[in-house]
């Protein structure tokens, strides 16, 4: 990869380059920000929903698909051992990403939501009973909590919920209330997907582990805006999804501590999970091959490699910055509009975005933005339980990303002008 | 600016949002549905006063985009009086022409409705402009006395 595929400023020195946040040059690796819509060029503001690609990993997944494609951990033929590589490799390449202790600690899903489902099977049927406890939070995206609600269903365990506040921060002092005996896992968002509170996940973990409890973190919204070190947070789990990380869809990761992934119960059943099968029985593969039945989607895998590399040699301090500088001048912009609320003012946020404008629903705002070229979310986020904590139907969220850039929120700011203006 | 929704948004959808006609519970109702759009979280509940076979009142509530209830608003005019089957027509008119299945000159009594034929060309927002005519059609087919059940999809 290039210096100037990777949109930096120079191309020998990682730190010096880390440093220099070239956005212009960021922004010509991804081809879709050239796309008119509606004959406006792309303000695109749903990152939080799906990211862009940029072109490297596009190439990438060329790449493979040109020169390198076969099953993997199958065959004996140049093919399958090159496309095995590459696929290992990519899992490594995670590993450093979330500076897990092993590269087995990286199990490859299809996104977030089977990442959850993946622990909600493995390791909650095990070991979950009824009577038992699962502390999740009102901030949790309905992927943290139906899988839940499925095993209490099952089991008849028990949810138990930490509220939230008006300015969609976790009240600390409640989530320690909630541990008792019966406690066996916690489930928290790292970032909230419909406000962007950062929740103070070292120290709910901490809390956690002081009773005992393991905790699930689900790194959806994170790994996009901050750098993320699983063994600082010490989470037993952590799950996101590629496509949120300027991946391909389809492919995500679990990332699990060696030891609780070496005794839960595999997911799925197939090729590639065993040792050995015979009518009378089959001995399970070693992690992580174990939660990886069948043909894995390799392509995308790879893909997500690229992606990761393409990100660290950006690096997320930097992206971070970046960032922050989009939201605090979104946030004060916005903010001081007549007219608009925001919605979610957690001290500590990521950049996502959620308002309202007064007496105009978040779908006509939505309607409205489309044909201006501005690409936002709005709805309920797939958190219900955060719009009926806030008494809200829905809100309208403009979440950004790197390749953001000031002007663009600029033309969000003239856009809800225009939409006011619709209104008047 | 704006010259495609332009068509949607215009005054008279506008006015019907900021104004909604019959718009309030209705007192001693002889029909009624609630509709529901799960996707964007818009509710709407229509109340039927059906007499002699036509509906002699009729009144709607709930929360939802501009479309969604300017849409309602228009119904409850357009359909205010009328006998049964004419409704029952008018529900299929409009329908098919937010859909657009139907050419607009096809669709003889739409009339001012026609300024919702502009939804067809967006299609996640067909549904907003065509839940209240489904719980509209869902408040005719219940039967009285008032049952609260057997909402609509869209």
């Amino acid at each position: 990869m290039s210096a100037r595929q990777l949109g930096l400023g120079c191309a020998t020195e990682q730190d010096r380059c880390a440093k220099t946040f070239d956005l212009e040059r960021i922004r010509a690796d991804f081809p879709i920000l050239q796309t008119l819509v509606h004959g406006k060029p792309l303000v695109y503001l749903d990152n939080a929903a799906s990211s862009q690609m940029p072109q490297p990993v596009i190439d990438r997944l060329v790449h493979y698909q040109t020169t390198q494609h076969a099953n993997i951990h199958r065959g004996v033929h140049t093919l399958s051992e090159l496309a095995t590589v590459e696929y290992e490799a990519a899992r490594r390449k995670l590993q450093g990403f979330l500076n897990a202790a092993q590269a087995r600690e990286v199990i490859f899903t299809s996104g977030t939501t089977e990442s959850i489902n993946l622990v909600m099977h493995g390791w909650g049927r095990k070991f979950i009973r009824a009577g038992d406890e699962i502390i999740l939070t009102t901030l949790e995206h309905h992927a943290n909590i139906v899988p839940w609600q499925m095993l209490t269903e099952e089991t008849g365990a028990k949810i138990r919920v930490v509220p939230m506040m008006d300015t969609g921060e976790l009240c600390l002092d409640s989530y320690e209330k909630l541990f008792n005996a019966r406690t066996r896992i916690v489930g928290v968002t790292h970032v909230s997907n419909a406000l962007g509170s950062i929740n103070p996940v070292k120290r709910m973990i901490e809390l956690a582990h002081a009773h005992g409890v393991p905790v699930l973190v689900d790194g959806a919204q994170a790994v996009p805006h901050m750098p993320v070190d699983v063994q600082d947070l010490d989470c037993d789990f952590y799950a996101f999804s590629g496509h949120k990380l300027c991946g391909p869809t389809g492919i995500g990761v679990l990332y699990g501590k060696a030891a609780l992934l070496e005794s839960m119960q595999p997911f799925k059943g197939g090729g590639d999970m065993i040792l050995s099968v015979s009518f009378e029985g089959t001995v399970y593969n070693t992690i992580p091959h174990k939660f990886e039945a069948g043909t894995p989607p390799i392509a995308a895998a790879i893909g997500l490699g690229a992606a990761v590399d393409y990100i660290s040699a950006i690096g997320l301090a930097a992206i971070a910055r970046h960032g922050h500088e989009l939201l605090q001048y979104a946030t004060a912009l916005l903010g001081g509009m007549p007219g608009v609320r925001l919605v979610g003012t957690a001290r500590h946020k990521a950049a996502v975005l959620s308002f309202m404008l007064d007496g105009v629903h978040p779908h006509d705002v939505g309607t409205l933005l489309d044909q201006e070229g501005i690409a936002v979310r709005t709805g309920h986020h797939c958190a219900q339980p955060v719009m009926t904590r806030l008494k809200l139907p829905a809100t309208v969220r403009a979440s950004f990303a790197f390749y953001n850039s000031l002007a663009e929120v600029d033309a969000l700011v003239d856009g809800v002008r225009a939409v006011q203006k619709v209104f008047a | 600016m704006m010259a495609d929704t332009k068509a949607l948004y215009q005054e008279v959808i506008l006015d019907h949002n900021r104004k909604p006609r019959n718009f309030g519970p209705l007192e001693q109702a002889s029909h009624r549905a609630e509709g529901h759009n799960p996707l964007c979280g818009d509710h709407l509940s229509v109340a039927l006063g059906i007499e002699g076979g036509a509906i002699a009142r009729i009144g709607f509530e709930g929360e939802s985009c501009a479309i969604c209830k300017a849409s309602a608003s228009m119904m409850t005019v357009a359909v205010k009086g009328k006998a049964l089957p004419q409704a029952r027509a008018l529900i299929q008119d409009f329908l098919a022409m937010t859909t657009g299945k139907i050419e607009l000159d096809a669709a003889h009594q739409i009339g001012r409705l026609a300024v919702f034929s502009g939804v067809r060309n967006l299609p996640t927002r067909v549904k907003c402009a065509v839940l209240p005519w489904h719980t509209l059609q869902a408040a005719i087919d219940s039967r009285p006395p008032v049952s609260t059940e057997g909402g609509a999809e869209p």
